[in-house]
């Protein structure tokens, strides 16, 4: 079953007496700011929107949701770039915005616990004063939320040295979809039996609701130096991000943009960046020492690899800016387009050169601007593609465009996502990229953890399975049969 | 009987890829019938599925050095060996990766990954016989992982086999990817229960330019446990730090960096001011073998478990998980139970909180050491792991108590071996 009935006056009514009036919210009008998250171009109107503040209220809501077999989608900050909170057909969203709270700072330990809806830069608010920091570092960190980074495995810049959302979190407290309270991990390490927390993690609000979250913080580096590096176009960037790396450095974070993305920045915030083909920014922390000696080697890289102007941040002024830039790189694109569409495939770093100028290609041949940010140290590439929706046609384009780019990545070895999830939007790609039978095992994970199929049910996956369905043994991936790839 | 389910794996598999097994083979005392070595991970798929129609229970088996650990199984039918899957698969160097076969030993990866200046950031034990695919499944990790994290936070693909012969894979050969579960967290410390691995793909780290190592003296536990809160507080960059404690001598900390030579003169220069009045020395490189030195020197002549000669060494070995806060509180424990139980102990601790413990004495004393302290620690949101028992040791389950998901990973485990024949009874609660 995927879809519930219409609710009923007496459910509302039963959801009333557990959250109160203010926490349930059943107005049409109201109802409006839920019918999307972060992508815009698909709407769906939830049957009400719950905003419970404990996780007993939550347990109280998943009971009901279990019984009646209504469909939920959780949300937290409504950020997300796929289509994860979405709400689904006579479904409800239960937001998490009111569980706000951080429980726990405990420093020795290097642990902070969390309800769902804290906002991510809010949790190094509260352990900077200690010189920590909670690493994952979305560039919506000053609004999204924890449980949505939970659930999407967010990443950010400084992942490439510290790690994704995953590392960071050792523990978890869960409202299964049943409506039973389980605890995944812990505050210690290795907790005995199956490490359920990795696969809770990036699961995309598919296997329940996180109710409280173990993260770990990490101590400040003893210095930060943030350089800017302005080369002909992204494939000399390109060949310096794979020199650095060749290097054996570990940089904290490599990012490139290119000339489109730069002008948007440029428009948007000023971030007085260098007008050129392709722009990288990298930041070294750690001992000053080692900084110090890493940074002329850097720099060394970029010159021999094309670079004609570099810039080392001077001030943490400096360096906010030319964060400032980065970070506002999806929003800037909107001064230069009325509309866009943020893609976010990954390839191997190695692949870079071939897959920008098939993008280049692609743009051509489809007469749509790409503009290109990467978290280039990873591979992961956000190509935005500008269009105008009112001109007939061109959102389906700019659209068909995003989706050719992610089977690009596909073909060089990648992945249709590193951060922003499957959700909605991209489940159609799963196929291409996974075999059936894979596709077919994770299913049967979810089984386990949701037979009924009520926790954001739609989501992820290309086709639903029923619970009791028997999985068939393995059929070659049509790549495979072909000759083109072997698994993966 | 026996010969009719064994000419069924000739005939899928090859005459020469199945073998009847010797006392050697025992699993924890329990002996298995044959051993058979698939050429593919097709092939090994396949004889899973044989195995599942035939009602076998089957033992996966990488270098074989970690059979005894966890519960010895209820029933061992079969060996299934991934020694052949040994490929080094991929090397993609410049992109920091690796794809590799599970059969593949930690030893033959490095030399490979050396050959470009890289490694798998990872200190296992007995690098030389354990392969890929039996780290992953024990979730073995060393001193390292205080910098490089654990197995969960270096592979990033995984193919598993499962018991009604499909071969499925999740994650990809990019290190950032996250499309779909990650199977490959749920495969790595599941001990070979829920899928055989057939192959994994690591991120990887450059080899260190330079290393140095140092050891510190602490008068007692108290001060060991400033020492090491105060080193993690502080802004040095080391990547791993243990802790030795020992019944007779006071504590030592050693601490390692790495980095370039500049870097490695003022780390050392930082670390002499933090540790202030306790004696500080450079130490060998070979301070980060005490992990391995804990277990009895292999049995190599026999080619037998590792460690598995319990008659020669009347000693427990065990994991514990604590907070990086608690670990003096956890060293009086220790030598509470070890005292009252008559026993020698020496313990090895990491500052991430994960550590280990080696018991020495008669196995009652042992046991009734063990319970009391698995419930001291547990009590606090620690766990003890026994992975090395004495013979004859009275029952005691290998895990310890199970949190409230225990439902929820049995119903996992329900999804992909329903039957029950990948290592049954050797996990937590059986699963
Ligand atoms: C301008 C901009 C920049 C961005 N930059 C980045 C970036 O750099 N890196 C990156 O990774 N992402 C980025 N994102 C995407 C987005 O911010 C992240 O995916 C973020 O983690 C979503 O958090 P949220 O609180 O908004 O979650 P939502 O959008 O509300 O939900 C996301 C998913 O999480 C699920 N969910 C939410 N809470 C819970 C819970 N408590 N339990 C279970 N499931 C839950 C939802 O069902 C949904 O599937 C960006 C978005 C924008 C708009």
């Amino acid at each position: 079953m995927l879809t519930g009935m219409p609710l009923d006056g007496r459910i509302v009514h039963e959801f009333r007496s557990i959250l109160g009036h203010s926490g349930v919210i059943s107005s049409p009008e109201e109802l409006h700011t839920y019918e999307c998250d972060g992508l815009t171009n698909f709407r769906v109107m939830p049957c009400a929107v719950l905003l419970p503040t404990s996780t007993e209220q939550v347990q109280a809501i998943v009971h009901i949701c279990h019984r009646e077999k209504i469909p939920f989608v959780a949300r937290g900050s409504g950020t997300g770039l796929s289509g994860g909170a979405l709400p689904v057909e006579n479904g409800i969203v239960l937001s998490l915005a009111r569980m706000n709270r951080i429980l726990e700072v405990d420093i020795p330990n290097a642990r902070v616990v969390v309800e769902p809806g804290v906002i991510n830069l809010d949790v190094t608010g509260r352990v900077q004063g200690h010189e920590y920091f909670y690493a994952p570092d979305p560039s919506s960190q000053s609004v999204c939320s924890i449980g949505g980074n939970v659930a999407e495995n967010s990443g950010g810049a400084h992942c490439l040295k510290y790690g994704f959302t995953t590392t960071h979190v050792l523990g978890l407290e869960v409202v299964l979809p049943d409506g039973s309270l389980v605890h995944l991990g812990g505050k210690t390490l290795d907790t005995p039996g199956y490490d359920l927390a990795g696969v809770f993690v990036g699961s995309e609000g598919t296997l329940g609701v996180a109710t409280k979250i173990i993260l770990r913080i990490v101590k400040r580096p003893e210095c930060v130096r943030t350089l800017l590096a302005a080369f002909p176009s992204t494939n000399e960037a390109g060949a310096a991000v794979s020199g650095i790396i060749a290097a054996g450095m570990l940089p904290a974070a490599i990012e490139m943009m290119d000339n489109l993305a730069i002008q948007a920045a440029e428009a948007a915030v000023h971030a007085n960046y260098p007008d050129c083909g392709g722009l990288l920014l990298v930041e070294l922390d750690g001992p000053v020492a080692e900084v110090e000696a890493l940074l002329i080697h850097v720099e060394e890289i970029s010159r021999s690899n094309g670079a004609w102007e570099i810039r080392v941040a001077q001030t943490d002024a400096e360096r906010a800016l030319v964060w400032k830039g980065r970070k506002a790189a999806f929003a800037a694109v909107g001064r230069i387009s009325p509309n866009y569409i943020v893609q976010d495939g990954v390839i191997p770093r190695t692949a870079l050169p071939q897959v920008m100028s098939e993008i280049e290609r692609l743009s051509k041949e489809n007469g749509l601007r790409v503009a290109n940010v990467f978290h280039a140290g990873d591979g992961n590439l956000h190509p935005l593609v500008l269009y105008d929706r009112r001109i007939p046609g061109q959102e389906d384009a700019a659209l068909a465009l995003s989706f050719k780019i992610l089977e690009l990545c596909i073909a060089a070895g990648g992945s249709i996502t590193g951060e922003h999830g499957v959700g909605e939007e991209k489940k159609s790609m799963m196929g291409k990229m996974f075999a059936e039978p894979d596709l077919a095992t994770m299913q049967r994970v979810r089984c386990a953890f949701d037979p009924f199929q009520l926790s954001n049910p739609t989501k992820v996956f290309p086709t639903p399975r029923l619970c009791g369905e028997k999985p068939g043994e393995y059929v070659p991936h049509p790549l495979e049969t072909a000759g083109l790839a072997e698994r993966f | 009987m026996l010969n009719e389910t064994e000419n069924l794996f000739r005939g899928l598999l090859g005459s020469e890829a199945v073998h009847r097994t010797s006392p050697a083979d025992a699993v924890s005392a329990v002996q298995p019938q044959f051993i058979v070595e698939p050429a593919t991970e097709q092939q090994l798929a396949a004889a899973l599925r044989l195995a599942h129609e035939s009602k076998l229970a089957v033992i996966p088996r990488g270098g074989g050095t970690k059979l005894s650990w966890g519960n010895p199984p209820s029933r061992a039918d079969l060996l299934l060996s991934t020694a052949r899957l040994n490929r080094v698969l991929e090397h993609a160097w410049a992109d920091l990766t690796v794809t590799i076969g599970a059969g593949c030993t930690i030893q033959t990866l490095q030399q490979t990954l050396a050959q470009h200046g890289q490694r798998l950031a990872l200190d296992p034990l007995w690098p030389e016989k354990a392969t890929v695919g039996g780290i992953l499944s024990t979730n073995d990790s060393g001193a390292l992982r205080l910098r490089f994290g654990a197995l969960r936070d270096l592979i990033i693909g995984v193919t598993i086999a499962l018991p009604d012969g499909t071969l499925a894979s999740s994650g990809g050969k990019v290190v950032k990817n996250v499309a779909g579960y990650d199977l490959p967290k749920l495969a790595t410390g599941a001990l070979g229960t829920l899928g055989v691995i057939t192959r994994a793909v690591f991120r990887l780290h450059p080899l260190p330019r330079n290393t140095r190592s140092f050891s510190v003296s602490a008068g007692h536990p108290d001060q060991a446990q400033k020492l090491v809160l105060a080193i993690q507080d502080s802004k040095l960059a080391h990547v791993a730090l243990q802790i030795h404690f020992r019944a007779e001598t006071p504590p030592s900390l050693d601490v390692l960096f790495e980095g370039p030579e500049a870097g490695l003169d003022a780390q050392a220069t930082q670390l002499r001011s933090l540790c202030q009045s306790a004696g500080i020395s450079e130490a060998s490189p070979n301070v980060w073998n005490a992990r391995q030195n804990l277990w009895p020197p292999p049995n190599s002549a026999a080619g037998v478990a590792l460690g598995d000669s319990p008659e020669a060494f009347p000693l427990a070995i065990a994991k514990i998980s604590i907070l990086p806060a608690d670990l003096a509180g956890t060293i009086a424990l220790i030598r509470r139970a070890a005292d009252s139980s008559h026993l020698r102990w020496k313990s090895l601790l990491y500052a991430t909180g994960l550590g280990w413990l080696r018991l020495e004495g008669p196995a009652e004393n042992v046991h009734h050491a063990l319970i009391s302290l698995r419930r001291n620690l547990e009590k606090s949101g620690g766990s003890l792991a026994l992975l090395h028992r004495p013979a004859a040791f009275p029952a005691f389950d290998a895990w310890g108590t199970p949190a409230d998901s225990l439902p929820l990973m049995q119903a996992v485990k329900r999804q992909l071996d329903p039957s029950h024949i990948l290592n049954p009874g050797r996990f937590l609660s059986g699963l």
